[in-house]
């Protein structure tokens, strides 16, 4: 009963085996890609493991305070140096190693020629409440 | 139309369908069906005897669904060797209803759901808002377990340690949505030491009580984390202390020493202690020797190193450390502890930076560095006086 982020980077971790852009891909092969993670996400609810899950857009701004009385200020993309998060999933499961499992079976999502793409995700644990009983 | 009495009944009522041989997903639905039509009928006027007008609805409706189930002939058989309905004992069908619940095919989450559901009386929806899951996926989870105990059929009683280890998991989840999971555990632990004559219900409920006596004392107004030798004692609920610590000595009397016993014990000498220094440290290390017997947890003699340090001095305590692990978890946070204690406060604040990175939840994170940021500034300001 731990909760993890399945972290979906699209710079930043280490290549996929099947590296291959989207762009390049077949219709057929990105409509096998969106079905693979939909069923995931629909298999993981009935399991009682869902809690959430959304994509992102993979452009942002950066944004900072820039002092009293003034509009923030805004800079980037950054395009070549910046990590870009692609989208998120959050489970809750009994253990680490099903976290593990479940990071593992959606790194497997079907990529260029229909091949698994074996991107790296990462996997984050959620920071929790303190248990009642400490000492 | 009183809410609580409904959800005070509703465990009962589904314990004699289950007892009568209703399989649990079926029981459910004939009870809620049921409590639909109390809701409907109660305002008007309330049944003298509400149980009885609901085990009455509910096998009424059971009956009815599994008549024009494709299942019928074999549950039929099953109704007719059913003696008539009449007074039960309630305390046997709850029970049942517990070692249903916490069966051992069963995840630990899933016996958590489960039990919350059928014998706590939640709604799915007060259980998803406890664990902060999507109702979608509570709901799934708690049909699920039922699917997975749909066959079980009771002939002995299943394996109370189970029980108990599932009570004391939703004690310990520090969630809580409308709902207190704490105070929930609790009045289940009750509800099953009435039913039950065992020493380790007792243990677990006497340790309960005197863990949930400090709460109010364990975190300060902005919801920091308050460690125990520094919480204002006056803020412990001394009436609780005082029960867990009548429950424990009579189950500690029938001398079959568990594990919630000796955790009992030990939180008994900390809440005895009228201030932190005045704590038993002696005896507190011996009881830690009882738990490291009875269950050879690492996490215990990380525990035990830490009062072998407030008995026997930090010295002892980072010789007890230095056998365990260090990949436990909090094992740096004990050590940084312990190096304040002997006076290497660089090294100290060192490892409760490192520690706080380790921690698995905020309220310890940001005490651990409180406590690195503490020690570093002090440092600065005796480097500053020293030039």
């Amino acid at each position: 009963m731990a909760k993890y982020l399945l972290l979906k980077h699209y710079r930043g971790a280490p290549a996929a085996v099947n590296d291959v852009p989207m762009e390049k891909w077949t219709p057929e092969e990105i409509s096998a890609h969106m079905q693979y993670m939909r069923d995931f996400a629909d298999r993981l609810e009935k399991t009682g493991e869902f809690v959430d899950g959304q994509a992102l857009a993979p452009e942002g701004a950066w944004v900072r305070y820039d002092g009293e009385g003034r509009p923030p200020v805004t800079d980037g993309p950054f395009a070549e140096t910046k990590d870009v998060i692609a989208g998120w999933m959050v489970i809750d499961v009994d253990t680490y190693e099903r976290a593990v499992e479940l990071a593992g079976e959606l790194s497997a999502a079907p990529g260029a020629g229909g091949r698994p793409i074996h991107e790296w995700l990462e996997l984050r644990p959620f920071l929790t409440e303190p248990p009642t009983i400490t000492e | 139309m009183n809410e609580a009495l409904i959800r005070s009944l509703t465990p009962s009522v589904l314990a004699i369908l289950v007892r009568r041989g209703a399989d649990f997903a079926a029981a459910e639905d004939a009870v809620q069906d049921a409590l639909v039509e109390a809701v409907r009928v109660w305002p008007g006027e309330q049944p003298r005897d509400p149980k009885g007008w609901l085990v009455t609805v509910a096998w009424r409706k059971f009956l009815d669904a599994t008549r024009s189930d494709a299942a019928r002939r074999r549950r039929e058989d099953l109704v007719d060797e059913e003696p008539a309905p009449g007074p039960v004992p309630a305390a046997d069908d709850t029970l049942q209803l517990y070692f249903l619940c916490a069966h051992p095919s069963l995840t630990a989450s899933s016996a958590v759901a489960l039990t919350l559901r059928a014998v706590g009386g939640l709604t799915t929806r007060q259980i998803a808002q406890a664990y902060l899951v999507p109702e979608a996926t509570m709901a799934q989870r708690i049909s699920r377990a039922k699917r997975t105990v749909s066959g079980v059929r009771f002939d002995r009683h299943g394996d109370v340690a189970t029980v108990l280890r599932v009570l004391y998991l939703v004690f310990n989840e520090g969630y809580s949505g409308d709902v207190d999971l704490a105070a929930e555990a609790i009045r289940l632990t009750r509800q099953l030491a009435a039913a039950i004559d065992h020493p380790e219900v007792r243990g677990l409920l006497a340790l309960m009580l005197l863990h949930h006596a400090r709460r109010a004392a364990r975190t300060a107004p902005d919801g920091s984390l308050v460690p125990l030798a520094e919480q204002d004692r006056a803020r412990w609920d001394t009436e609780s202390i005082a029960e867990g610590v009548v429950i424990l000595q009579a189950a500690l009397a029938r001398d079959r020493l568990g594990e919630f016993q000796a955790q009992a014990a030990i939180a008994a000498l900390h809440a005895d202690a009228p201030a932190a220094e005045e704590t038993d440290w002696v005896q507190i290390v011996e009881w830690y020797d009882e738990l490291a017997r009875l269950t050879d947890s690492p996490v215990v003699r990380l525990n035990r190193a830490v009062a072998v340090g407030e008995a026997d001095g930090p010295r002892a305590g980072l010789a007890a450390l230095a056998e365990l692990n260090d990949s436990l978890p909090r094992h740096t946070a004990v050590a940084a502890y312990l190096h304040e204690r002997a006076g290497d406060l660089a090294t100290a604040a060192r490892l409760y930076a490192e520690a706080a990175r380790k921690a698995p939840n905020l309220a310890e994170r940001d005490h651990l560095t409180r406590q690195a940021a503490r020690l570093n500034a002090s440092r600065l300001k005796r480097l500053e006086g020293d030039t």
